[in-house]
């Protein structure tokens, strides 16, 4: 073997591809960090990433090619294509997780194939926020609900244009005039002290609404008493099977997550912030974007659009120093990675990293971006925090079996309405599809639910008639609440029939696509439970073992909880796979 | 090492233990004896504990824990053999058993080790990877085995992405070159943008085949599938960073012995790691073209100095028995010697043996050709630091060992590259780096480091004193000086001096000379000065000038006036060329020097005489020439006879056709080497000697840093130790020999050569034979047996009469040989990563050559399209002495108005062309820097 090289080793930068990045990246800060803010420019002007610009990406953020590839690798919306592959002029992207898959997704993907010319890419994707109004599909950017061929065809004339704000979204001016943003004023004017803040929450009970329902105030706490300095991830990564609560609330009334998002940062004395939102949520970045230059005008805090400054750009000065100053806000794109909803994997995804969760400890609060003590918290929570300060007992008249406080449910599958509804904690499914939810769809009888999106098992028509959802009430059923996605599976009257093994092996597909490769037994486990959940004949034992493995030995909550569906068809539907009937609790 | 303060108990499987702060349960378990199954945990990697294997119980919590990740807290109370633990360890290890290939590509494969240990059943998840099941789980493919590297195979689908490659890749070697891509059961490693492995930016370190635990990645000649017959630790044969290797020696069906593989080993100067030439590079010594037998030139073939690439050695020598031709080989000189006097006769030895060797060597000439004409290839590398450093500190060895760039916060490194040149001490530098230091990286070109620098200074060729000037008037001009080291280490009227000289060179007036921006300066200068330690190192293109004495002059005051010295991570470090060349000075290699740099003047030469029990008046009170002065006194006949152990003036000397002809005319020539080399081509007698991995011996590395390399292989057909024909060559040369040395290379004898040796250096008093061989390593300077050595030296005085330093002014002065409108380009020669030197061991080693087989000349794009020639199309390069051509290579990093070409290829020796000019007082030449015209060549493809 004799190798001749005309250049170094791997080749050189082609000068074309070099101004290419330049004339497309010029403004922003050639930081690491930023290196999937970069991606997303040339993706977006080149719809896919060629070697040549990688190379000069790298040589521009004197990263080697590896460090650049392996990011752009990991994240579904990057289009990884060879020098001269010609690039799709649109993708589409047929959701195709349980509450799509139940509207008929699957199919759709293959007609929408068959329809499209090459020059459209058609992919099946997972949950995309759009499970109420399912199926749903991403043309371009532009988020299309109930997709049907036609509208998929309809939709590529305008795939190019620029996403939009959603036009019914509560502005700055509006909110502002129900008296938005004046306990943020009574904070920052020594009003309220920051211990106040967190006491009232504390005593409102809330917890992290993204699904790990930590308690927030210990959350707060830790952080605050962590030497900074100190910063603040905004969770706006929803992507939860069956999850469209923060969405809901971004395209509607953003101004209370965001005075919560003040509120909690000057509680925590934190100069800097992140908000980082998942790719499929374009719309509502744009929204955002406004909004945040809105507030900036107004003085509330500094946008500084997508960067901030990277590791060594502190906000200088004391505690009292930072709570002085409006803090400094980012707007941060994700790229279509499911685990960086996880905390820790989205600020390995803030830092230009593939999306990986960390180990813990070190937890966020402690060790988060750029290694400083982080509050992070999803929209939801956020959103809850003036009204909780305002009023901690704003909770506490609702409430049934003895739960107390309203939960957000996103309902979805065989029901009436699909929606997101607040409803009170303790409610069963059934009075949720009832109450709520306009009972269930015409011809459609209730036969199990998922309470808590893909993670949190499932529930049989019994349990769904007898169990309260809330935080802790459905663990000794081998379940959990999560981000109270209610999936509602039915059978028809008509003959058609949803099985539970069906939607778990639609969720571990999910878990297989979605999982990030780090650790061995998510990584082979998911696809090992799919390989063991073909066929009419589940190996129960088999599977429970696999199960424990995976839960005791998974890094993170995605390989913890990817067997739950398939212990909720042993456990909950047995006669389905033919295993032997447990003893119900 | 941390000094633990407190230690943590808590108990493991129900024993109580200690864990050191901050240590690992994983670790703390290790240290009291236990091992916790691991894959993807590997000292001395980052734990990331991503496999899974190590996961352990700890009471009280919900998930189980990596124990190679998770600190010991008090009062912890952790299973590791506790049915839980063990199931998940086991079910880990089935995981990644269900995937594994029935191939075994390493013997040693952790994953089945660990296997067997849990009693894991291969099958338990095997069943997934068949008929409909596996098509349900819809499993990746893993792509066929990657065998585009002459080095390394990958294969993909033996790989557990246990990440060890990438971190050996990533945070030891700062290689950046694998990355782990995909996500899912679709992550995989890749090489930069999941490139064939041959066609990365790959350099073959191989730190990720020696961190790989299941042979995905593995040595292309599958050495690694078998045990070896033999382990021989000894040390790299090629650099002067002293790596610590093992070879494993496996035997032929013939049950002949051979290298097999190179691992690294856990030395001081490099902890385990390794680069290509000291990984793969050792295969010449079983190359067929080695000499197996004593060679006597043909009476009726002359020598011809245009011929020195010989195809079969029988065109020009026949065989003699080693009795003939050791009496032919000292017989020739002795005549010289009784007719024309020792004057006429002239030694090289080698900085690639042993001090002993080096020892002997000089012995010889010394005593038994009565000259002190003995000289080695120090003087074509570092002559000029050498002699900077002893005018200035009193010593030419290193202040500081390289690994203190750990402790640096700013590095300055000028006229070096050593991630081709020193690439394992580049690790340490890219590790410094990672971790926070600032490298201010000067060289006329855009190194591989520049990526990772904090300021690159691209100066033009030959322009270093107008950079380090300008600097050192930014120390004056912004009161940057230290003035408590100046007050204690240096002379106040050198300082004026140094201060009126660089008053009117500004930074501004500088720049247009050496091209670099007068912020840079400033910043470079400032940032320098500023840190609380800055160190600086340097290689040969400070040195290789007719102006280098200077440019090291110019870098020892940046160090003292700035007080950058005496303490970790600052001092100065010339990175040195071979992996002897601090011990073949400190053992008298050298014309001016007796060992441990005793000077050859009258007194000393006495002193000498009465140590060697020799008559008053044996040696010779004539100062002695060096390198090219030697070789400049043959072409005019005054020297008539040499003896050149190990060295290849016909390619190493500048303006090789000038040292060809010198060679040519000598009336006897005696060569020593292991290869018919450019030199032995023109020889009288051949002597075939050892390589490195037939013997045992002892070298000196850049950080001062004696070890022992062992004999690990017999040398093929009649070849002989060095030491053995050196002592055979003195014998007949009248010396007396010091032991019965070992003629197959082992131990006896070297050790009583090596004690005679240290009996006239004091450096290594604290340094015996036992002591070597019991340690493997020991510091110089070391005074006592039970003394560690020091690393750091120059702590509070230097070796000079009074403590202090002596500075001196380096004038403003460029190349000798600018360019002009005949030759309007510079020509800047040097090494690549894969071949040593003039190429006589890597061009004979397989996948080095694989790698590099051809000369190449390194172009910018823009010179080469203005020259109109194609990337890897031929040029042709000519100076006013020569003219090679060669293929190009476009490389954005050269400057645009100079090529590079590597002095390896005989074919296209970069030495016809180069000027053999020298810098009065290091008599080292410039080869560097001399004027060369370029055009495109008349043939057009590379010959190989």
């Amino acid at each position: 073997m004799r190798l001749l090289r005309p250049t170094p080793r791997g080749g050189i930068v082609p000068e074309a591809a070099r101004q290419q990045v330049q004339a497309l990246c010029g403004d922003l800060a050639p930081r690491a960090d930023l290196l999937v803010e970069h991606l997303h420019r040339l993706q977006d002007a080149h719809r896919g990433l060629r070697p040549s610009h990688l190379a000069a990406l790298a040589e521009r953020l004197r990263l080697s090619t590896a460090e650049v590839y392996e990011v752009a690798s990991f994240y579904q919306h990057f289009r990884l294509l060879r020098e001269d592959e010609p690039a799709p002029q649109t993708t589409v992207r047929i959701c195709t997780s349980l509450s799509c898959a139940l509207a008929g997704a699957d199919g759709l993907v293959d007609e929408v194939k068959a329809r499209c010319g090459g020059d459209v890419a058609v992919e099946a994707a997972s949950c995309m926020g759009l499970c109420t109004q399912a199926p749903g599909a991403l043309v371009g950017r532009h988020a299309l609900p109930h997709a049907s061929v036609e509208a998929v065809l309809a939709a590529l004339n305008q795939a190019g244009a620029p996403p939009q704000p959603p036009a019914a979204a509560q502005d700055l001016a509006a909110y502002r005039a129900q008296g938005g943003y004046q306990l943020l004023a009574d904070c920052r004017a020594g009003k309220l002290s920051p211990e106040q803040v967190m006491q009232q929450i504390e005593v409102a009970e809330l917890r992290g609404l993204g699904g790990a329902g930590f308690p927030s105030a210990r959350k707060w706490r830790t952080v605050a008493q962590q030497p900074g300095p100190r910063l603040v991830v905004v969770n706006a990564d929803e992507g939860e099977v069956g999850t469209c609560k923060d969405g809901e609330m971004l395209r509607t009334a953003p101004h209370p997550a965001l005075e919560g998002l003040l509120i909690a940062a000057w509680a925590v004395a934190a100069g800097r912030i992140w908000i980082y939102v998942r790719d499929e949520y374009a719309a509502e970045h744009m929204l955002l974007h406004r909004e945040l230059q809105a507030l900036d005008a107004a003085g509330l805090l500094r946008y500084g659009g997508v960067d901030i400054g990277g590791p060594d750009d502190d906000e200088p000065g004391d505690d009292a120093a930072v709570r002085a100053r409006p803090p400094r806000v980012a707007l941060r794109r994700g790229a279509g990675a499911y685990i960086c909803g996880e905390e820790s994997a989205l600020i390995e995804s803030l830092e230009g990293r593939r999306g990986m969760p960390r180990l813990k400890p070190p937890i966020v609060a402690i060790s988060g971006l750029f290694g400083r003590p982080t509050l992070e918290h999803n929209i939801e929570t956020l959103w809850w925090v003036p009204t909780l300060v305002r009023d901690p007992a704003a909770w506490s008249g609702a409430g049934r079996r003895g739960r107390k406080g309203l939960r957000r449910f996103t309902v979805s599958g065989r029901v009436a309405r699909p929606g997101v509804y607040l409803a009170p904690a303790g409610i069963t499914a059934q009075e949720l599809i009832t109450e709520f939810a306009g009972g269930m769809a015409p011809g459609w009888h209730l036969y199990g639910v998922l309470p808590g999106g893909a993670s949190g098992g499932m529930l049989n028509a019994q349990q769904a008639a007898e169990l309260p959802l809330d935080f802790g009430t459905l663990e000794p059923h081998g379940c959990f609440i999560g981000s109270m996605a209610v999936i509602v599976l039915g059978h028809h009257e008509d003959g058609r029939t949803d099985t539970a093994a069906d939607a778990a092996r639609n969720l571990l597909r999910f878990f297989a696509h979605e999982s990030c490769g780090q650790c061995t037994p998510c990584r082979e486990g998911t696809h090992q439970l799919l390989a063991a959940m073909h066929g009419p004949r589940w190996d129960a034992a088999h599977l429970a073992g696999l199960s424990q493995l995976m839960r005791d030995a998974s890094i993170c909550g995605l390989g913890q909880a990817a067997p739950n569906p398939i212990d909720s068809v042993l456990r909950h539907f047995p006669h389905e796979v033919g295993a032997a009937e447990q003893t119900q609790e | 090492m941390d000094t633990p303060t407190t230690d943590i108990a808590f108990t493991l499987d129900g024993k109580p233990l200690a864990a050191h702060p901050g240590e690992t349960i994983w670790a703390a378990a290790a240290r009291h004896g236990v091992e916790i199954p691991h894959l993807c945990h590997h000292d001395p990697l980052r734990p990331v504990g991503n496999c899974r294997a190590c996961m352990v119980e700890v009471e009280g919590e919900r998930v189980l824990a990596a124990s190679c990740c998770r600190a010991v807290e008090p009062g912890m109370k952790v299973h590791a053999d506790s049915d839980r633990a063990r199931a998940a360890q086991r079910g880990v290890v089935e995981l990644l058993l269900a995937r594994k290939p029935a191939r075994r590509d390493r013997y040693d494969d952790e994953l089945l080790h660990w296997a067997q240990r849990l009693g894991a059943d291969a099958q338990r998840y095997a069943s997934a990877f068949k008929g409909d099941a596996a098509q349900a789980a819809a499993w990746p493919q893993s792509p066929a085995p990657d065998t585009s590297h002459p080095a390394i195979t990958f294969a993909a689908d033996a790989c557990i992405q246990c990440t060890r490659c990438l971190r050996a890749c990533r945070e030891e070697q700062g290689n950046d070159v694998i990355g782990l891509a995909g996500r899912g059961a679709a992550a995989r490693i890749v090489f930069d943008q999941a490139a064939a492995m041959g066609e990365s930016t790959c350099v073959a370190c191989g730190e990720c085949v020696q961190a790989c635990p299941t042979g995905a990645l593995v040595p292309a000649n599958g050495s690694w599938a078998q045990p070896s017959v033999r382990q021989v630790d000894s040390v790299c044969p090629y650099c002067g960073v002293g790596c610590a290797i093992t070879y494993h020696v496996h035997a032929d069906a013939q049950g002949r012995e051979f290298i097999a593989r190179v691992e690294g080993r856990d030395g001081p100067a490099n902890h385990g790691r390794l680069c290509v030439k000291g990984r793969f590079g050792f295969d010449y010594a079983q190359h067929p073209a080695r000499l197996t037998v004593p060679l006597i030139r043909r009476d009726d073939a002359p020598k011809d100095p245009e011929r020195v690439k010989l195809a079969d050695w029988r065109e020009v020598f026949r065989e003699a028995t080693w009795d003939e031709a050791l009496e032919r080989a000292a017989g020739g000189l002795l005549r010289i010697r009784e007719q024309h006097g020792g004057a006429a006769l002239a030694g090289f030895g080698s900085a690639k043996g042993s001090h002993e060797e080096a020892y002997l060597f000089q012995k010889l000439v010394r005593v038994g050709l009565r000259t002190h004409n003995v000289d080695h290839c120090t003087r074509l590398c570092h002559a000029s630091s050498v002699t900077a450093l002893l005018e200035g500190i009193g010593s030419g060895a290193v202040s500081n060992p390289v690994q203190d760039a750990l402790h640096a916060e700013v590095i300055l490194l000028i006229g070096a590259n050593p991630t081709v040149n020193h690439p394992v001490a580049a690790t340490w530098m890219k590790n410094a780096l990672r971790r926070g230091t600032r490298l201010i990286l000067a060289d006329p070109r855009r190194t591989e480091l520049s990526r990772k620098a904090w300021l690159t200074l691209q100066f033009k060729p030959g322009s270093d004193l107008a950079l380090l000037n300008a600097m050192l008037h930014v120390l004056f001009a912004d009161n940057l000086l230290d003035e408590a080291t100046i007050a204690a280490r240096c002379h106040a009227d050198e300082v004026q001096a140094i201060r009126e000289h660089v008053a009117p060179l500004s930074p501004e007036k500088m720049a247009p000379l050496c091209g670099v921006p007068a912020e840079d300066i400033r910043a470079a200068a400032r940032a320098f000065a500023r840190s609380r330690a800055s160190m600086i190192f340097w290689g040969m293109g400070i040195a290789q000038h007719v102006h280098g004495t200077d440019n090291v002059r110019a870098l020892i005051a940046l160090c003292l006036l700035t007080g950058q010295i005496g303490r970790p991570g600052t001092g100065l470090h010339p990175l040195r060329g071979q992996n002897n060349v601090q011990g073949a000075s400190d053992a008298g290699l050298m014309p001016t020097m007796f060992p441990d740099y005793l000077r050859t003047a009258p007194e000393n030469i006495a002193r000498v005489e009465r140590h060697w029990a020799l008559p008053e008046g044996t040696l010779s009170r004539t100062p002695g020439l060096t390198v090219v002065e030697i070789i400049h006194a043959a072409l005019e006949g005054r020297i008539r006879g040499m003896y050149i152990e190990g060295e290849n003036p016909a390619m190493s000397d500048p303006d090789a056709h000038h040292a060809r002809q010198a060679l040519a005319r000598l009336e006897h020539l005696v060569v020593q080497d292991i290869f018919l080399t450019e030199t032995a081509a023109l020889a009288d007698v051949v002597l075939p000697a050892s390589s490195w991995a037939e013997k045992t011996g002892t070298v000196t590395n850049t950080d001062r840093l004696v070890q022992i390399g062992r004999k690990a292989l017999a040398s093929p057909g009649q070849a002989r130790a060095d030491l053995w024909i050196i002592q055979e060559m003195a014998r007949r040369l009248g010396v007396a020999p010091t032991a019965e040395v070992d003629l197959h290379g082992g131990e006896a004898g070297v050790d009583a050569v090596y004690e005679e040796m240290r009996s006239l250096m004091p450096s290594l008093a604290g340094v015996s034979w036992q002591r070597l061989v019991r340690e493997g390593a020991v510091t110089s300077p070391c005074a006592a047996e039970d003394e560690p050595g020091q690393p750091v030296v120059f702590i509070d005085r230097f070796p000079t009469a009074d403590g202090r330093a002596k500075l001196k002014p380096a004038p403003l002065a460029f190349g000798a040989e600018p360019p002009d409108n005949v030759y309007p380009y510079v020509l800047i020669t040097g090494r690549e990563l894969e071949h040593w030197h003039t190429g006589a061991m890597t061009r004979h080693a397989s996948v080095l050559d694989a790698l590099e087989p051809v000369a190449t000349a390194s172009v910018h794009p823009t010179l080469l399209a203005k020259l109109g020639i194609a990337p890897g199309q031929m040029l042709r390069v000519e100076s006013r002495r020569g003219a090679i051509e060669l293929a190009t290579r476009a490389d954005p990093a050269m400057p645009e108005d100079a090529v590079f070409i590597p002095f390896a290829y005989v074919e296209a020796a970069a030495n016809l062309l180069t000027n053999p000019k020298l810098d009065p007082e290091g008599k080292i030449a410039e080869v560097k820097y001399c004027a060369v015209a370029l055009a495109p060549a008349r043939a057009t493809v590379a010959q190989s």
